[in-house]
């Protein structure tokens, strides 16, 4: 057993900075298309490349919805103007049915708050990333974030997946169980807006159509890092990213 | 026995069966009619040992088609193929001798609205009795996949199936929402008090319904459902679809693509393999050895996302090779950081290895027959824990495999431990692999254009967690007709009451965490 004291107190420590330093190491974000001004041509191009009408063109500019955005690089890759493309992972952003953007959880969550991951339809990539958050990389636990094993104990129902049809009921269940206040954060393009699985009989499109949902974290997957900013957004220790719009959308060549 | 051998056997040994060769693809197609078919399926199966690959069934307007894929340890396959004809809904049922096609029945049963006369269990699968209406059939051509269904209030009135009649026995169910951070899955444990008697898995809580929303789809659209139903596997399953277009539109991919395709999926499986250990030391929580782990885990993660862009390999693979090139002092790097990896996964190695406590919890336990996993056609690592040396990359070889040295572990006690064992060794063939395919990147493109054609072929690949077969069938417009991926997942979740069953409540948690299996790679 000594053995692995020493193994773990001789292992550096790895954690990140995030939130407070920026993190840009390699291979920790893929970045995601950033839209910008483009020629009529090449915007229709792009347009009618996407397969999930993530692009959309708007006065001379494409402007990307990242929650539909699937990183499939179609518009990047095999084409003569590839689409912008934008580094960062702070992508979270909240939202509600109203279209006003719900309140944050209050200060007495800012040091403890307990989530509830639950698996609507994933295809693992969004799970695996909110399970990074456990590791020493992320290390969710310094910054109070705690899985919980039950909804009764939840203030965070983390969804991933499109919300499929064999698992609506058992998702609206453990959102009734939860006591208030709650939030929902539904990680992922899938839990946002169906992503390539819809439409479909069997597969939502994205788990608004269950739940109200109050922070959205785009990707396909979302890296740990921007998970660990929709957490914070949903606890009001972030500010959440804006709508993109034309003028919002700057361009970063890649 | 070769293709040939198995042509000329079968066609003495019933006169009414016919066998035709592609030659080209190295498939033997034998044709018979459903009166026949368990003969057939028994002889190969049972009588010369062939692993059962999977079952697509197709609806054509006159008749049924089932065509049953079998394979053997030579490369080369057996394609049976009977035809029902119409109206008649009721097919035969194969599973009684080949028990490996029981859950692909039951599959079919569901979302086709076949009988299989003689199959000892069928109902609730895919599409749940408590959330569906009876009478769906999504699999059908005329079923439009677009429209949505109103969902009904759950009937409460459903109840899981109960068979332990002994006084003060109970169900446990667990799942499918889970205290951690677990696919969806339901597991219903019947017990008299401490050991679990029987299990029920009641799994597609993730059917999302990509076969069925592959038709019609281009083949473009349609790689993005192969790629995205399961992530941890992504780029193994994306590359079974490309390789079934490559080979409908007879398209070789060229040597550099082959060797990155290669390349690619080995990290993969290392990766996999690495989040695989983690999960069996969080299961019996061992704490240090699971954040060193998933150290590794994170660590090639980073890897793949600064190599290609992405974290799991998405948007790589596209008929006639990759959609970008990787640069080859990269892969070299790659290579030498995978190496990295390997070092600190031997040290983990030896340090679970001597760790008693650790291996009480492990070994012995969930135990697998080599009999037992042979009947049910268990595949990849869980397999090769049991005595069965079987894995496509040496069986079917594909995308340049047979020209690289590597090997394929074993074990023989079939339990937990052994399991644990085979993925240590094969992630030490993933890093070798990855070297080899690195040193013999070649200059060249990394796309042909492939010009799609019509037709139907296999695609098949070595998926971290086994073999995967993808059927696509392509209609004159380009467009897919047809789409099935059997996966290891769907195999291996078929005999997880023989892992499970006999032992006690705590190891259930560890038992799942050996067999390594996927919800989401299972129920697509």
């Amino acid at each position: 057993m000594t053995t692995w004291v020493w193994k773990g107190l001789s292992t550096p420590v790895r954690t990140t900075r995030y939130p407070a330093a920026p993190d840009d190491t390699p291979g920790t974000s893929p970045g995601r298309p950033a839209g910008g001004a483009v020629s009529p041509t090449t915007g229709a191009d792009l347009i009618a490349r996407c397969p999930t009408g993530a692009l959309t063109a708007s006065d001379g500019h494409i402007v990307v919805d990242p929650a539909r955005c699937v990183h499939c690089y179609r518009c990047v890759r095999g084409v003569a103007h590839p689409i912008g493309w934008e580094s960062g992972y702070e992508w979270a952003r909240a939202t509600s049915g109203d279209g006003q953007p719900s309140a944050p959880l209050g200060r007495a969550f800012h040091r403890s708050a307990h989530i509830l991951v639950v698996d609507a339809g994933d295809c693992g990539a969004c799970l695996s990333e909110v399970k990074q958050l456990n590791n020493p990389y992320y290390n969710m636990h310094r910054l109070g974030f705690f899985i919980t094993p039950t909804p009764r104990n939840a203030d965070i129902l983390l969804v991933v997946g499109p919300g499929t049809a064999n698992m609506r009921w058992a998702l609206r269940k453990a959102y009734d169980a939860m006591p208030t206040p709650k939030r929902v954060i539904a990680v992922g393009t899938c839990a946002s807006s169906g992503g390539v699985f819809t439409p479909s009989f069997a597969s939502g499109t994205g788990i608004h159509e269950v739940l109200p949902v109050d922070v959205i974290v785009p990707g396909a997957p979302p890296p740990p890092l921007a998970i660990l900013h929709g957490l914070l957004v949903a606890t009001g220790r972030a500010a959440p990213a804006e709508r993109p719009t034309a003028a919002a959308n700057g361009t970063v060549a890649r | 026995m070769r293709i040939a051998d198995v042509r000329s056997a079968a066609a003495s040994r019933w006169i009414d069966v016919r066998v035709r060769e592609n030659m080209a693809q190295d498939v033997a197609t034998i044709e018979c009619s459903p009166q026949r078919l368990r003969q057939v399926c028994a002889w190969l199966f049972a009588g010369l040992g062939c692993a059962f690959g999977g079952l697509v069934v197709e609806d054509t307007p006159a008749a049924w088609v089932l065509r049953y894929l079998f394979y053997g340890p030579t490369p080369g396959q057996i394609h049976v193929v009977t035809e029902c004809a119409k109206p008649s809904e009721t097919v035969p049922s194969i599973s009684v001798e080949v028990h490996a096609a029981d859950w692909h029945e039951r599959e079919a049963e569901d979302l086709f609205g076949l009988v299989f006369e003689g199959h000892p269990r069928l109902g609730d699968f895919v599409l749940h009795n408590d959330t569906w209406p009876e009478q769906v059939a999504p699999m059908r051509r005329a079923f439009d996949p677009t429209a949505r269904p109103p969902y009904p209030a759950p009937d409460d009135a459903w109840a899981p199936l109960r068979l332990v009649a002994e006084p003060g026995a109970f169900l446990m169910p667990v799942g499918p929402v889970y205290s951690g951070i677990t696919e969806s899955a339901l597991f219903l444990l019947e017990t008299v008090g401490e050991d679990v008697i029987r299990i029920f898995p009641r799994l597609f809580y993730n059917y999302r319904a990509i076969e069925k929303s592959a038709e019609g789809r281009t083949v473009d659209d349609a790689l993005l459902l192969a790629e995205r139903f399961s992530a941890t596997s992504a780029f193994a399953h994306s590359l079974a679809f490309c390789r079934a277009v490559e080979t409908i539109s007879e398209v070789v991919v060229p040597l550099r693509a082959q060797a990155l395709r290669v390349l690619l999926a080995e990290l993969e499986r290392l990766r996999h393999h690495a989040a695989a250990i983690e999960a069996i030391c969080d299961s019996t929580a061992l704490a240090v050895a699971t954040s060193q782990a998933a150290l590794l885990e994170e660590d090639l993660l980073r890897l793949s996302g600064a190599l290609t862009g992405h974290r799991y390999l998405f948007g790589l693979n596209v008929p006639g090779g990759l959609a970008r090139d990787v640069a080859t002092a990269a892969c070299r790097e790659a290579a030498a950081a995978a190496a990295d990896v390997l070092r600190r996964l031997r040290d983990l190695r030896q340090m679970v290895r001597f760790s008693t406590s650790f291996l009480d919890r492990i070994e012995g336990v969930g135990a697998i027959p080599e009999v037992a996993a042979r009947t049910h056609g268990l595949v990849g690592p869980v397999a090769r824990a049991s005595g069965i040396v079987r894995d496509l990359r040496r069986a079917q070889p594909y995308a340049g495999y047979e020209r690289l040295a590597f090997e394929v572990p074993q074990e023989t006690a079939g339990d937990g431990y052994a399991r644990l064992l085979v993925l240590f060794a094969e992630a030490e063939q993933s890093a070798a692999l990855m070297r080899q395919s690195a040193d013999q990147l070649s200059d060249g493109p990394v796309r042909v254009p492939v010009r799609t054609a019509s037709g139907a072929a296999f695609g098949w690949a070595e998926a971290p967690r086994g073999a995967t077969f993808h059927w696509v069938r392509i209609g004159e417009d380009g467009r897919l007709e047809r789409y099935r991926a059997v996966t290891p997942s769907f195999i291996n979740w078929h005999g997880l009451h023989l892992a499970a069953e006999n032992f006690a409540f705590q190891d259930f948690p560890i038992i799942l965490a050996t067999l390594g299996l996927s919800a989401a790679e299972c129920d697509r």
